[in-house]
């Protein structure tokens, strides 16, 4: 064997030129940041408040909850449409137990969640096994659910919550030391203590990278990025903790992020989800289970929808028919936008999250604006024709 | 028989003058001039990334006028060219090297997809019927019914429903972006038949193929490209082209020869195979293995040869942890001890390496880079407690990327965009990384340049070096041949004869299959 040549050096690149390279990367953020500014100077400062900033938050916790798992069925290769349905179905049940059987919030949320693994399971079941396309299964599990949940509901809703259980979707984190002058110092130090823990990891990861010569990135581009992450979760930590402090679910949101996020990154079985959508016959001629990741896909969508939709009856305080409607649409718009892939293969978790976030600001900023209700879904629906386009031609070139 | 009026006088269908082109910072072709004389075979030669199939897809529209420099003559007439109809309009007809046709459509629907004859806009499908026979009955494939699905189909009869396909539209310049690269000697043998039937009836056809055995056999002239630029075009009437000429005005470097020496070191024996049939897996009850046994020695290096439809992939595939086929039965030793190998993990487990001849459907994620090609089949391999090591799998990538020579800007690359030869090393590396102790290569040439085919010979030279039992597939009996100890023959599902490779010639391969054939006769 010829002897390997050293490792070729890092290449030095201006912070200019490693930014087209990776546009795809940080294209999407920074069309967040322009959509958020757009609205802060369209509103007149009303979406940054930190009474609507916490409403942000609240009302798309669920939306990035169910993304992260529709991030990975479609990095898979496949769709579910049932997300909406089998949430809102869970919500229910979640109601019947707690409402009309007394079952205490914790046992009743556990047994809500292996429903939704339950569900995910059959799903799964018949497009991993059955070979099914994942199209028909989950649209029929849709109009299956919705069905179910109606009939647990007898269409009434089903209300109100232990106030336990509200504090899941409305609750915010204790305060420990005091909120005096309205600020909630307990929320700024976690907030700026995972902004310094990120630059800490960047750093570190930096450095690792470098004693192996391998990194590309700019200094000074590395330095600006830093900088631009611990000021802007700074900021957004500083105008949440002059509310009310941090939200619970933001909390179980931030969590699930950077859990998925070093799954589909680092582990073994999130590369392979990958390769099953990149190319389902080369990773099983590669000794990749792939019906068996695709199985896995669809059961974790279940836990996630069922999660979703405890959010969702605890936000609303009640389990209502209407629940859940419509919800795969902004989950599966939010992965969309958020850069993933239709044919599989191609999506990350920061992507999804900031898709639905990008949906979200959107939402709410154009409801302040007053824009009615029918513009706004004509407005939606052309982002995410564009977002895709965009992502599409960047692809190309 | 060469056509009475000499060569030289025949008057241009085609003059390409000055043709430049660029992607981004890369140039193509810079300066290219290309003349094609009417009624000419014209081979069009070099290697991958010379700039070939750039030129042609300049030539036939696919690149539009404008974003290219330079001009194009046709028939005499400056053409700017919009688009491919502009220039099937005027009969230039290109045959890609990935086949453009619909397989669940019959080959009728496929030959008249664009312009069936029709009476009030509804498809006259007797005509359809008529003119597909007479097609066929053109390009050899009378015994096909017109009906019949694309994909049931070989790729050689596939090929021939495409060339079937160009008559339709009244081709007067046919190219073809290597036609035979997946075919087998006698698939290939009556395209290159075909072309010289078309020489006779005044078609004029642009080959390009990296088989300079073909190429002497057919062509009238020939011209080489390399590095995007044209360094001669040579008259085959004017005297004998040596293949070693064109090699090296291709590659700008001797060959030592075409196939590197190697001593083989042959030890015990590592792989065997006993007894082992397979189904296909849709036509019920018919077997497309039959009873094979071989088995393979450290330091080995075995050839299956066959025709395409053997049953060698087939084969291969289905000793792959089953990937292939069904009611598969017999037994497969490792090392002398029988090995599971039911799926696809345990054959890999086994020490057992499938290097497919199919490098863009079952060998790669061409979305995704050279370093995540690389670890795929041994993510282990770069992680600790199931979490992935970037590092660790960069170098990993790295290391192979210097070894197999794989040229791309970094392992940060994605596959999709490598030229075949290097693609093929990535796949090639993936398995290396299972470190396996028996590598099945199939085709492992396909398709891919000289110079690269020197490198994946080395390297398998190699591998035997290190004391692996590798096994060849090709339907390229010189190849066999030149890099073999052994060669199998496989015909219908069967080893008939087994020849060694020193003394191997293609006569007495063929004579092996012959023989068999006679016999069913």
């Amino acid at each position: 064997m010829s002897t390997p040549e050293t490792t070729a050096p890092a290449v030095r690149q201006s912070a200019a030129a490693f930014l087209k390279d990776n546009l795809r990367d940080y294209g999407m953020l920074l069309s967040l940041v322009v959509i958020v500014l757009f609205f802060q100077f369209a509103t007149g400062g009303i979406l940054l408040k930190p009474l609507n900033l916490t409403n942000i938050i609240l009302q798309n916790s669920y939306i990035v909850i169910m993304a992260l798992g529709m991030l990975m069925i479609i990095v898979a290769g496949h769709i579910d449409l049932s997300v909406g349905s089998v949430a809102g179905f869970v919500g229910a049940v979640a109601a019947m137990m707690m409402v009309q059987y007394n079952f205490d919030f914790v046992t009743a949320s556990i047994v809500c969640l292996i429903i939704g693994g339950v569900i995910g399971a059959v799903q799964g079941y018949f497009v991993a096994y059955f070979k099914i396309p994942s199209f028909i299964v989950t649209l029929a599990g849709m109009l299956v659910f919705r069905g179910f949940m109606i009939a647990v509901l007898s269409g009434r809703s089903i209300g109100p919550f232990d106030p336990t259980f509200q504090k899941l979707s409305s609750g915010f984190i204790p305060e420990f030391f005091s909120s005096e002058g309205g600020l909630y110092i307990t929320s700024m130090i976690l907030g700026l203590a995972l902004a310094l823990l990120l630059v800490w990891q960047n750093i570190r990861s930096r450095a690792r990278r470098q004693s192996h010569g391998v990194e590309s990135e700019p200094f000074g581009f590395f330095v600006g990025k830093n900088i631009l992450v611990l000021a802007a979760i700074g900021y957004i930590a500083y105008l949440i903790s002059s509310h009310r402090g941090m939200p619970n679910v933001l909390i179980i949101m931030a969590l699930l992020v950077a859990g998925y996020g070093f799954f589909t990154n680092r582990t073994i079985i999130g590369r392979q989800i990958y390769a099953v959508g990149g190319n389902i016959r080369a990773a099983e001629l590669s000794g990749i289970k792939t019906a068996r990741l695709t199985f896995f896909t669809f059961v974790n969508m279940g836990v996630l929808a069922a999660l979703g939709g405890l959010v969702v009856a605890a936000r609303l305080n009640s389990a209502t028919p209407k629940a859940g409607a419509g919800f795969e649409l902004d989950v599966i718009a939010a992965c969309f936008i958020g850069g993933a892939s239709a044919y599989g293969g191609v999506g990350k978790v920061t992507g999804a999250v900031i898709g639905a976030f990008l949906m979200g600001v959107m939402n709410n900023g154009m409801s302040i604006l007053g824009i009615g209700i029918d513009y706004q879904q004509v407005i939606k629906g052309l982002v995410l024709l564009g977002a895709v386009c965009v992502d599409v031609y960047n692809q190309r070139r | 028989m060469l056509d009475p009026v000499p060569a030289a006088e025949r008057t241009p269908i085609l003059e390409m003058r000055g043709i430049s082109k660029s992607f981004g910072a890369v140039k193509a072709l810079s300066d290219v001039s290309f003349t094609v004389r009417e009624g000419e075979i014209h081979a069009l030669v070099g290697e991958n990334g010379a700039g070939k199939s750039t030129l042609m897809k300049v030539l036939s529209g696919v690149y539009p006028h404008g974003s290219y420099e330079g001009s194009i003559l046709y028939d005499g007439v400056e053409r700017n060219f919009r688009n491919i109809n502009d220039t099937e309009a005027l009969g230039i007809i290109i045959i890609h090297q990935e086949l453009a046709l619909i397989p669940l459509m019959s080959i009728a629907e496929n030959i008249f997809l664009a312009n069936a004859p029709s009476r009030f806009g509804v498809i006259d499908r007797s005509a359809v019927h008529e003119r597909t026979k007479a097609l066929l009955a053109k390009v050899g494939l009378s015994r096909e019914a017109p009906d019949q699905l694309i994909t049931n189909l070989g790729v050689g009869k596939q090929q021939l429903v495409e060339i079937a396909k160009a008559l339709s539209k009244d081709v007067r310049l046919l190219i073809l972006d290597e036609p035979t690269a997946s075919l087998n000697e006698t698939d290939s043998a009556a395209l290159l038949e075909l072309l010289k039937e078309f020489r006779r009836q005044g078609i004029t056809s642009i080959l390009i193929s990296h088989k300079l055995n073909e190429i002497s056999e057919v062509a009238d002239r020939i011209t080489v490209l390399r590095d995007g630029r044209t360094v001669d075009t040579m008259d085959c009437h004017a005297g004998v082209i040596e293949e070693d000429e064109i090699i090296r005005k291709m590659v700008d470097r001797d060959l030592e020869s075409r196939y590197p020496k190697r001593e083989p070191k042959i030890g015990e024996v590592i792989f065997e195979v006993e007894n082992w049939c397979v189904d296909h897996p849709q036509h019920v009850g018919r077997r497309v293995v039959k009873n094979v046994s071989m088995s393979v020695r450290a330091g080995e290096v075995v050839g299956i040869s066959g025709l395409m439809g053997a049953g060698r992939t087939e084969f291969a595939m289905s000793v792959f942890g089953r990937s292939w086929g069904r009611n598969i039965t017999g037994t497969v030793r490792m090392h002398g001890k029988d090995v599971d190998v039911s799926n696809v993990n345990r054959a890999i487990d086994a020490g057992l390496a499938y290097v497919t001849e199919d490098r863009k459907h079952l060998g790669l994620i061409l979305a995704e880079d050279i370093r995540k090609n690389i670890s795929l089949a041994n993510l282990p391999g770069v992680s600790r407690r199931n979490v992935i090591d970037d590092i660790s799998e960069m170098k990993v990538a790295q290391e192979f990327r210097a070894r197999m020579r794989i040229r791309s800007h970094n392992v940060y690359q994605e596959t999709g965009k490598l030229s075949g030869g290097n693609q093929q090393k990535v796949v090639l590396s993936k398995w290396l990384f299972t470190n396996p102790d028996l590598l099945i290569l199939d085709e492992p040439t396909r398709g891919i340049d000289v110079g690269a085919k020197y490198e994946i010979y080395s390297i398998i030279n190699e591998l035997a070096d290190a004391g692996k039992a590798v096994v060849v597939i090709s339907s390229e009996m010189p190849e066999l041949i030149g890099i073999c100890d052994r060669i199998m023959v496989m015909h219908e599902g069967e080893f008939v004869g087994e020849v060694a490779g020193e003394g191997a010639t293609q006569e007495n391969i063929m004579r092996a299959i012959m023989r068999r054939k006679g016999r069913e006769e």
